[in-house]
C-alpha cells in the first residue's frame, strides 16, 4: 500500500465515507456479466452447496444441491451448473474478428466474450478448485459423470487462471476491484467482506455488514450459525425444498451487493488502457476456445517447469505493463509515483523546439523541454521517460534541481526539420513525465519442454487421461 | 490469593490451547491478553459479556468432517498413520504400541505423559504412538497446559509431533495460511516436549524440528502426510516468548482493585455490570491490530476501543508503518494538512504525508 492509499483511508475514517484513490475504471465491465455467487459445504475442499448465478439483476437463477451429503446430487448440481455457464460462455464464440499477425498466420478474435463476476478472491479460489474437481471427470467409462461437467470443468479452471492474471477483466472479483478504487477506513483485511466494504463507500460503515443475519457471509463460505441452526435441521428433513429456501436467504442479499458493485464500478470512465487489455482477454479466449475445438487435454495439474516459468514470465510482464497502464490512464495513480520522485508534473517554463543534434545526415531533432514542477524530482540524468499527454513520444531527463526539471524528447519527432504542431508542449501547458515507460520486454528464452534440464526434473511426461483420474473419489 | 487467580476471580479458569499460545506469540505487545490468558480467563466469556461476542464459530459440518478424519487416521491403534509414517520418514517401523494417555484421569496425565516419554527416552521400548498427551509449557512465568489433539510418535529415542488437520492438500498444494496456523500451532508442541525432555535430562533435540501434518488428499477422505519444517515457527515462539514481559510486572502496573471476574450467579450465568467490566478490561492496555480480528475473542471490543480513541491501528500493520509510528488518526491528517507542526522526529513523514496530500486535492480537484 502506499503512503497516498494510506492518507486516504485516514481521510475515509474522519470523514465517514471511502475516498477514490482512482479517477478512472481500470477494469472492463461487460455489458452482460454473469455474476456468480458459490456456496460450498463447510469443512469439505470443494463440495458444492448452492449458487446463485445470472446475467440479469432481476432474475437470479438459484441452484441448490438438493442433498448436500450426497455425492451423485452434487455431480447432478455441476451438471446444472454446466447447463448455465457453458451457453453462456458458447454465446460469445460465434461472432468474430480476424487479425492478422507479422510473421505469424492471422487468427479469429472473439469480437466479445464472457466476464464472471464473483464477490470476493474466496469465490476465485472456490471456482479453482471445483475447475480442478470437474475437469478430468469423463461421460463413459467407470464413474461416468452428466454430459458437459468436464467442460465445465476446464472453463471453470481458466477463468480461475485467469482471474490471477495481472489487468485480465475475464473473471472479477467485486471486492478486489471496488478496493482498487476506493480505500475504505478498515483493514484490508476487513475490505474483504463486501458488504462492509460496499457500506464504506457507499452510506458510511455500518456494523450490520459484520451480523451474518443481517448480511450473511458473501461465501463461499456460509456462516457457522446458519449452519447448525437452519441448514443441518433443514439437511436432516430431507426435503430439498425446504434446503433450498434456507440457501436462497444466505445468497440474496450477496446478488443484491455484487450488481450494486457493478453499477458503483460503470459509474467510473473507463480508463484508455481498459480496451487494450480486454482485446488481449478476447484474444485469449479465443485461444481457450480453439484449444477446445482442437481436442487438447484438461489444464494438467501441476505446471511442468518450462510451462511454469513461461506462466510466471508473462505474468511479470503483465504485471509491469498493467502497472504502467494504470498509471498513465490516471493521474491520481500516477500520483504515487511523483510522491516517491519516479514521476513528476508541472507548467512548461520554456522550450528549445527546433534544438538538434548531430550533423548532415545524422542530425536529428531533440527538443528540449523546462518544465516547473514542485514534485520531488528523483531521477538521474539521461533517464527514459514517458508521458501521458504524448504516448508516442519518448524523452530523456538532461537535468532536474531547484523545482526546474530540463528534458529532451528522444523519440517520435518523426523526420522533418522542424517539429510537427503540437509535438512539443507550449510554454504554459501542463505535463507530466515519468521513468515509468511500458518498453517492450521480450519472452524469457526457454527450451521447449522436451529439452527440461535434469535440474528441473527433465522432460515433463506427457499428459495422458487416466482412468483414476476421472473416478478420483470425492467424499 | 494469588494475583492472578484474584484477577479471574470466581469464574473457572480455562485451559490454553496451542493455538492460543501461536495467537499470543503473534501479539506479544498486548498486555491484556498476556494477562488473560495468564490468568486463565475465559475470553470468549468475557467478550459476550460485555457485548462484543466473537466472531468466530465453527459449522457442525466442518467439525463432524474434522472428527471423522481423524477417528479415520486414528482408527486401529493408527495403522493408517502409521503406514504413512513408515513411508513419510522411511522407518524399518515394525511394531508399534499405542497409547492413548486419556485413559488415565485428568489430573494423572501430565505425570502419566512425563512417565511414558522419560521411559521412551531411556530408550525402553519399541515404537511408540502416544495420543492425547498433557504438556506445559512456561507463559510468561506462568505454567500452562496444553492439551493437543495431537499425536506424539517415538521411534528409537526420537520424537516426531503429528498433527492432523482436516484441510486438504490438493495436487500437492494447500491453503497457505491454513497450513501456516497449523506450522505455528504445531511448533508449540515441539516446544514444549522439547521442554519435557529437558526437564526430564534428556537431549531436547531428539524431538524432530519437522512435523508431521496429516490432511485428507485431493477431495477424498483419504490422509496424506508431509513433513513441515517448523524450525522458523520455532524460533519466532522462543523470541517471543522469553521477550514477553514477565506477568509479574504487568501486573504490578495494574490497580489492586482490578479484577475480570464475571461474578457468575448460581446458574454460572455472569452477573458483573457490564459497564463496571469493560472498566476493568480498559485497565490493561490492548494493542490491537487487525490481525486480531482472526485470533483473539475480544477483538470486537479492543477494535471498538481503537476506534473511539481514532488510533491508526486500526487500518493495520502496513498503513500503521508507513505512518512512521503516528499514532493517531487525528494527528496524522494534522501533519498532512499542516495544521499541526511536525514534534521532533516527525519531520520525514510530516512532509511525505504533506506532499501526499497536496497531490490528492490536485488530483480530485
Amino acid at each position: 500500500m502506499s503512503l497516498l492509499t494510506s492518507l486516504a483511508r485516514l481521510r475515509a475514517i474522519d470523514e465517514g465515507v471511502a475516498q477514490p484513490i482512482a479517477t478512472v475504471r481500470h477494469c472492463h465491465l461487460s455489458a452482460r456479466p454473469m455474476v456468480f455467487i458459490p456456496l460450498k459445504l463447510s469443512g469439505e475442499a470443494a463440495a458444492p452447496l448452492a449458487a446463485m448465478l445470472g446475467t440479469d439483476p432481476a432474475e437470479p437463477r438459484l441452484l441448490a444441491v438438493a442433498q448436500p451429503r450426497n455425492r451423485d446430487l452434487r455431480f447432478a448440481w455441476t451438471a446444472d451448473l454446466a447447463g448455465v455457464l457453458l451457453p453462456y460462455v458458447a454465446g460469445f464464440t460465434a461472432e468474430t474478428e480476424t487479425v492478422e499477425r507479422r510473421g505469424a498466420d492471422p487468427y479469429e478474435r472473439a469480437l466479445d466474450a464472457p466476464q464472471l463476476i464473483v464477490p470476493n478472491r474466496a469465490g476465485v479460489a472456490f471456482t479453482r478448485l471445483l475447475g480442478r474437481s470437474t475437469r478430468f471427470r469423463r461421460t463413459d467409462g467407470p464413474f461416468p459423470v452428466p454430459e458437459g461437467v468436464p467442460l465445465l470443468g476446464r472453463w471453470l479452471t481458466y477463468f480461475a487462471e485467469r482471474a490471477a492474471y495481472p489487468g485480465s477483466s475475464l473473471m472479477l472479483a467485486a471486492t478486489d476491484e471496488l478496493a482498487r478504487h476506493w480505500a475504505s477506513g478498515q483493514s484490508a483485511l476487513e475490505d474483504a467482506n463486501l458488504a462492509a466494504l460496499l457500506a464504506w463507500i457507499t452510506d458510511g460503515p455500518d456494523d450490520a455488514a459484520e451480523d451474518p443475519l443481517i448480511w450473511p457471509p458473501a461465501g463461499p463460505a456460509t456462516d457457522p450459525g446458519f449452519d447448525a441452526e437452519v441448514l443441518a435441521p433443514a439437511m436432516e428433513s430431507g426435503s430439498a425444498e425446504r434446503i433450498a429456501e434456507a440457501l436462497r436467504t444466505q445468497l440474496e442479499p450477496t446478488w443484491r451487493l455484487v450488481w450494486r458493485a457493478v453499477e458503483l464500478l460503470r459509474g467510473l470512465e473507463p480508463g484508455a488502457s481498459v480496451a487494450q487489455r480486454w482485446e488481449h482477454d478476447r484474444g485469449s479466449f479465443s485461444g481457450m476456445t480453439a484449444q477446445l475445438a482442437e481436442g487438447a487435454p484438461p489444464q494438467a495439474r501441476r505446471d511442468g517447469a518450462v510451462a511454469a516459468a513461461a506462466r510466471l514470465s508473462r505474468m511479470e510482464r503483465a504485471q509491469a505493463a498493467y502497472e504502467v497502464q494504470r498509471a498513465y490512464d490516471d493521474p491520481l495513480v500516477m500520483a504515487e509515483y511523483r510522491l516517491t520522485g519516479e514521476a513528476f508534473a508541472g507548467e512548461v517554463v520554456d522550450t528549445v523546439p527546433g534544438n538538434t543534434e548531430g550533423e548532415g545526415r545524422s542530425r536529428k531533432l531533440r527538443p528540449l523541454v523546462t518544465v516547473k514542477t514542485d514534485d520531488p524530482v528523483r531521477i538521474p540524468p539521461g533517464t527514459s521517460l514517458g508521458t501521458p499527454e504524448r504516448r508516442g513520444q519518448g524523452a530523456e531527463l538532461v537535468s532536474a534541481g531547484d523545482g526546474l526539471v530540463t528534458l529532451k524528447i528522444t523519440k517520435g519527432m518523426g523526420r522533418g526539420k522542424t517539429p510537427a504542431p503540437g509535438a512539443v508542449p507550449e510554454i504554459g501547458e501542463r505535463v507530466c513525465y515519468s521513468s515509468l515507460t511500458d518498453e517492450f520486454q521480450g519472452a524469457a528464452a526457454l527450451p521447449e519442454p522436451e529439452a527440461t534440464p535434469w535440474t528441473h526434473g527433465g522432460p515433463p511426461r506427457p499428459y495422458e487421461p487416466a482412468d483414476e483420474d476421472a473416478r478420483e473419489e470425492w467424499s | 490469593m494469588n494475583r492472578l487467580d484474584a484477577l479471574r476471580g470466581t469464574t473457572p479458569p480455562k485451559p490454553h490451547d496451542a493455538r492460543a499460545i501461536a495467537a499470543l506469540a503473534a501479539n506479544p505487545g498486548c498486555t491484556r491478553r498476556a494477562l488473560m490468558d495468564g490468568a486463565g480467563i475465559d475470553k470468549d466469556a468475557v467478550a459476550r459479556h460485555l457485548g462484543f461476542p466473537a466472531p468466530f464459530g465453527q459449522s457442525p459440518f466442518a467439525i463432524t468432517r474434522g472428527n471423522a478424519f481423524e477417528a479415520l487416521v486414528k482408527a486401529d491403534g493408527c495403522a493408517e498413520l502409521i503406514r504413512m509414517l513408515r513411508e513419510l520418514l522411511g522407518l524399518p517401523i515394525d511394531e508399534v504400541a499405542y497409547h492413548d494417555v486419556e485413559n488415565v484421569g485428568a489430573h494423572l496425565r501430565h505425570t502419566h505423559t512425563r512417565a511414558l516419554i522419560d521411559r521412551a527416552a531411556r530408550g525402553e521400548g519399541v515404537g511408540t504412538v502416544y495420543d492425547h498427551p498433557l504438556f506445559t509449557l512456561g507463559i510468561a512465568g506462568h505454567t500452562a497446559y496444553l492439551e493437543p489433539d495431537v499425536v506424539a510418535f517415538q521411534l528409537g529415542g526420537r520424537f516426531h509431533i503429528v498433527e492432523i488437520k482436516s484441510f486438504a492438500v490438493v495436487d500437492g498444494q494447500a491453503d497457505p495460511a491454513a497450513v501456516a496456523a497449523a506450522a505455528r500451532q504445531a511448533a508449540v508442541y515441539v516446544l514444549a516436549l522439547r521442554t519435557l525432555l529437558e526437564e526430564l535430562g534428556h537431549d531436547p533435540l531428539r524431538v524432530a524440528d519437522d512435523v508431521v501434518l496429516v490432511c485428507p488428499e485431493n477431495f477424498a477422505n483419504r490422509p496424506v502426510a508431509t513433513l513441515v519444517d517448523v524450525r522458523r515457527q520455532l524460533a519466532v515462539l522462543r523470541r517471543q516468548l522469553s521477550r514477553m514481559t514477565s506477568l509479574d510486572r504487568l501486573l504490578d502496573a495494574l490497580p489492586e482493585d482490578v479484577t475480570f471476574d464475571l461474578a457468575p450467579d448460581a446458574d454460572g450465568r455472569p452477573a458483573r455490570p457490564v459497564a463496571e467490566l469493560a472498566d476493568a478490561v480498559r485497565r490493561a492496555e490492548a494493542r490491537y491490530a487487525p490481525d486480531c480480528l482472526s485470533t483473539c475473542d475480544l477483538c470486537f471490543f479492543c477494535r471498538d476501543e481503537a476506534r473511539q480513541e481514532g488510533a491508526s491501528d486500526l487500518l493495520g500493520r502496513a498503513v500503521r508503518d508507513e505512518l512512521g509510528g503516528v499514532a493517531s488518526v487525528r494527528e496524522a491528517l494534522a501533519l498532512a494538512d499542516g495544521s499541526r507542526a511536525p514534534a521532533q522526529g516527525q519531520e520525514e513523514i510530516a512532509r511525505l504525508l504533506r506532499g501526499a496530500e497536496r497531490l490528492r486535492r490536485e488530483c480530485l480537484a
